[in-house]
C-alpha cells in the first residue's frame, strides 16, 4: 500500500472495499481478467456484426477449431514450467494423424474391415500408444542425456514432419472411420440436446460439490474459512456459465437437409417446418473438458503436478527435496505425446483424412495458447486452465477477424500483437506486484 | 588425527566420519578429514572460502559422494549416495541458498518430496497445512502466509519453513550451512534461540558459518577447516574468538600461531 498518499482517499477506500471483498473470493486475478478478456472479445465482436457473430453455430465453431489446440496447451503448460519447451507438438500431432488416417484407409479394408464397431477405438489406442512413445523418446534424450529440449524438439519439429511424408505414400490420406469421424464435431459429432443437459447437470453437481468439499475440509482442520457469500457466488456464477453454455450449444439445430435425411434414415415423419434436432456440445469440446479437468487434477492434486511445479521453481531444491526430476520430466514429454495423439484425432476427424501439413504451426498457438494464459517461461509459474482460457482467447479473435473479413495473414498479425500485449501486460503487472 | 573427545565424555557419537577424501578433477576439496557429532551438541565448522567445509556436508546430506572414507550413524557404518538416503537416516539440511522452491507456498516446500496423501493418492493439502501450522506454532508463531508462495515471504520466514522442514521430520542430525547468512539481526537472534532449543531436544547440529560470533556463542566444539583439511577441532572452553581467527586465516593449531603472526592479523 505504498500509493496510499498518492490517491485521494475517497476513490482509494471505494477500491479498497472492491478489493477486499474480490480478495475474500479467493479468485485467481489472472484467470479472472482472462474470462473477462474473452468476454469483450466475443461481445465486440457481436456488437460491430450486430449480433450475427454471437449466432450458437459461430460458437460452437470457434470452440470446435480451438479445441485441438487446447488440448496441447494443457500439456505445454507443464512443459514449459518444468522450464522445458516442445517445438515439435504439431508434427507430432501430424505423425499421428497420419498414422490414424493409413490405419483406418488402408489397413483396415483388407485386415478387419472398414467401419467395423471397434475399428476407431483401436486407431485411437495405437495413436496414443505412439504419441507416448514420441514423447518417452523425446523426453528421455532431454531428462537423461542433457541435451536441451529447444534441440531436440526442434528436431523434432523437422523430423516428424519428414516422417508424416514417409508414411502416407506423399499424398492426403482420406477418408477416416465413419465413426471416428464423430471426434470432429459437426451435428452429427455432437452429443444432442438431453445428454447436454445432462453433461451440464453433472458439471453443475461438480462444481457444488467440489465448493462443498473444500469448506468442510478446512473447517475440519480449523482454518479460515471463505465468507459463505463468496462461495455462493461462485457457486451461482459457474452454475449460470456452464448451463449458458449449454444452452446456446443446444439452440443450434441440425441443418434442414442433414435432419430430412435423418428423418429419412430413421423413417421418422418430419413435422411441418421439418425435423428440428438439437446439436448440443460437440465432441471435441467435451474432450477439451475432459482433458482439462484430468490436467488440472494431476497438476494440483497429484504429487506428479506437484513435483513439476517445484522443478520449475527450483530445480536444485527438488533434487535435494529427494525428487526424482528425471524421471519426472520424462513423464512429462510421455503426457505430451498423449495429448498430441488426442489432438490429432480431432484434428484428423474434423478433415475426415489426414493432409501433409496436419498439425503444421500449432507448437506457436500452443506455446502462445499456455503464455497468453499466465504461463511464465521462467518456470514454475502456470495454470491449466489459463491455457485453455488462452487458446480460447485466441481462437475467439482468430475467427472474429475471419468472420469480420480478414484474410488468415491478417489474422496471424494480430494474433503475434496480442501474444506480446499480453505477456507484457503481465510483466509490468508482476513487476508492480513484486 | 585425532578427534577430540565431546565434553560430555565418551558416548557413541551420533555421526562420525572418518578419513573423506573428495577432488573435483585434481583438486582435493576435503583430503583425509575426520570430524564427529554427539547428540545435544553444536559442533562448528569453520573455515575460509573453498576451505571444503560445504562440501564435507554435501557429503554427510547424500548431495555428493566421498571419493573414499567411511561414515558412521550410531556406530554403524552406512552408504550415503542420495539426499534419500540421508534423510532415513534422519539428517536434515539446511543449506545456503535455502533449497526452497520459491514458487509453491510454505506446506508444499516443507513435505517437498514427502507430501502426505489421501487415501485416493491425491495430495493431503489440508493435512500438510496444519502440520506446518503445528510445527510454525513451535518455530515461529508470528508466521503467516501459508498458503502464499514462499517467494513473498522475509529471509527469516523463509529460513524458518527450511528449518520446519527438519523439525517435523524429526531431524537427529541436523546440518545447518550458513543459516543466518541472508538474515537481519532480528532475525539472525531468532535463528540462534531456534539452535538453542533443538540442541536441548537433544538434536546434533552442524553449524557451518563464516560467523565465528555464531559459532563462537552457539557451538561447544569448532572444527576448523583450511584448504580441504581439518587444522584442528578444539573444545571453545580451551580457546577464545582470536585463537579460531589464528586457525582460519593460517591453518596453524592454535599452539603453533605465535604471538607475532597473531598481532599481525588483528
Amino acid at each position: 500500500m505504498t500509493d496510499a498518499a498518492a490517491t485521494p482517499g475517497r476513490s482509494r477506500g471505494v477500491r479498497q472495499v472492491v478489493g477486499d471483498y474480490f480478495k475474500a473470493t479467493e479468485i485467481d486475478l489472472r484467470l479472472f481478467g482472462m474470462v473477462v478478456a474473452l468476454a469483450v472479445i466475443i461481445l465486440g465482436f457481436g456488437f460491430v456484426t450486430d449480433g450475427r457473430f454471437l449466432d450458437p453455430v459461430n460458437m460452437l465453431t470457434l470452440a470446435v477449431q480451438g479445441a485441438s489446440v487446447a488440448i496441447l496447451a494443457t500439456g505445454m503448460v507443464l512443459v514449459i514450467v518444468s522450464r522445458n519447451i516442445d517445438l515439435s507438438v504439431g508434427s507430432v500431432v501430424g505423425v499421428v494423424g497420419m498414422v490414424y488416417a493409413v490405419l483406418m484407409h488402408e489397413i483396415y479394408p483388407t485386415t478387419i474391415g472398414a467401419d467395423t464397431s471397434y475399428g476407431w477405438l483401436l486407431a485411437l489406442a495405437v495413436g496414443i500408444a505412439l504419441g507416448a512413445f514420441i514423447g518417452a523418446f523425446q523426453g528421455y534424450i532431454i531428462a537423461y542425456i542433457g541435451v536441451p529440449s529447444f534441440i531436440v524438439t526442434l528436431g523434432g519439429l523437422l523430423a516428424f514432419r519428414g516422417v508424416v511424408f514417409y508414411i502416407s505414400g506423399g499424398s492426403t490420406q482420406a477418408p477416416d472411420d465413419k465413426q471416428f469421424v464423430v471426434l470432429g464435431g459437426g451435428p452429427q459429432g455432437s452429443i444432442g440436446g438431453t445428454a447436454s443437459w445432462i453433461v451440464g447437470l453433472v458439471m453443475v453437481a461438480a462444481a457444488i460439490g467440489l465448493l462443498y468439499y473444500n469448506r468442510r475440509e478446512r473447517r475440519r482442520f480449523g482454518f479460515p474459512l471463505r465468507p459463505i457469500w463468496a462461495d455462493a457466488l461462485i457457486g451461482t456464477v459457474s452454475s449460470l456459465v456452464v448451463l449458458g453454455a449449454v444452452y446456446v450449444a443446444n439452440s443450434y439445430h441440425w441443418p434442414a437437409g442433414l435432419a430430412t435425411q435423418y428423418a429419412q434414415a430413421h423413417g421418422i415423419t418430419e413435422p411441418p417446418g421439418g425435423l428440428q434436432i438439437e446439436s448440443g456440445i460437440p465432441w471435441p469440446v467435451l474432450i477439451v473438458i475432459g482433458v482439462t479437468v484430468a490436467m488440472w487434477f494431476l497438476a494440483t492434486r497429484r504429487r506428479f503436478g506437484r513435483y513439476v511445479f517445484a522443478i520449475g521453481g527450483n530445480p536444485d531444491a527438488a533434487e535435494l527435496g529427494g525428487i526424482n526430476t528425471r524421471w519426472t520430466i520424462l513423464k512429462v514429454y510421455i503426457l505430451m505425446g498423449i495429448l498430441a495423439a488426442i489432438s490429432a484425432a480431432i484434428a484428423s476427424a474434423r478433415l475426415n483424412g489426414a493432409t501433409l501439413d496436419l498439425g503444421q504451426g500449432y507448437e506457436l498457438y500452443v506455446i502462445a495458447a499456455a503464455v497468453i494464459g499466465g504461463t511464465s517461461f521462467a518456470g514454475g509459474i502456470g495454470t491449466i486452465p489459463g491455457a485453455v482460457l488462452g487458446a480460447l482467447v485466441m481462437y475467439s479473435l482468430k475467427y472474429g477477424l475471419a468472420y469480420e473479413g480478414l484474410n488468415s495473414p491478417g489474422q496471424d498479425i494480430v494474433a503475434g500483437a496480442v501474444l506480446i500485449i499480453a505477456v507484457g501486460a503481465d510483466t509490468i503487472n508482476r513487476r508492480r506486484g513484486s | 588425527m585425532a578427534v577430540q573427545a565431546a565434553p560430555t565424555g565418551t558416548k557413541t557419537p551420533l555421526v562420525a566420519m572418518n578419513h573423506i577424501n573428495v577432488a573435483f578433477g585434481g583438486v582435493h576439496a576435503v583430503q583425509d578429514v575426520s570430524i564427529d557429532l554427539f547428540p545435544g551438541e553444536v559442533v562448528g565448522l569453520v573455515g575460509g572460502n573453498g576451505a571444503g567445509k560445504s562440501t564435507l556436508m554435501r557429503v554427510l546430506s547424500g548431495a555428493h559422494r566421498a571419493d573414499s572414507g567411511e561414515i558412521l550413524i550410531n556406530g554403524e557404518p552406512v552408504v550415503i549416495a542420495n539426499p534419500r538416503d540421508a534423510k532415513v537416516y534422519n539428517i536434515e539440511t539446511i543449506y545456503q541458498t535455502l533449497a526452497l522452491a520459491d514458487n509453491i507456498d510454505a506446506p508444499a516446500n516443507m513435505f517437498l518430496g514427502r507430501e502426505l496423501t489421501t487415501r485416493w493418492g491425491t495430495l493431503d493439502d489440508s493435512g500438510m497445512e496444519k502440520a506446518t501450522r503445528t510445527v510454525m506454532g513451535r518455530l515461529n508463531p508470528n508466521f503467516k502466509g501459508f498458503k502464499k508462495p514462499v517467494k513473498s515471504l522475509s529471509g527469516g520466514q523463509r529460513q524458518a519453513v527450511a528449518i520446519a522442514r527438519a523439525v517435523h521430520f524429526n531431524a537427529r542430525i541436523l546440518i545447518m550451512d550458513e543459516p543466518t547468512a541472508a538474515l537481519g539481526p532480528a532475525e539472525t537472534a531468532q535463528v540462534r534461540n531456534l539452535i538453542r532449543q533443538l540442541k536441548n531436544e537433544g538434536i546434533g547440529i552442524f553449524l557451518v558459518s563464516h560467523d565465528i560470533h555464531d559459532v563462537y556463542d552457539l557451538a561447544e566444539r569448532v572444527s576448523v577447516m583450511y584448504h580441504g583439511r581439518i587444522v584442528d577441532t578444539v573444545n571453545k572452553a580451551d580457546v577464545d574468538m582470536d585463537d579460531i581467527l589464528g586457525m582460519i586465516i593460517l591453518g596453524k593449531k592454535s599452539g603453533e600461531v605465535s604471538k607475532n603472526e597473531l598481532e599481525k592479523l588483528l
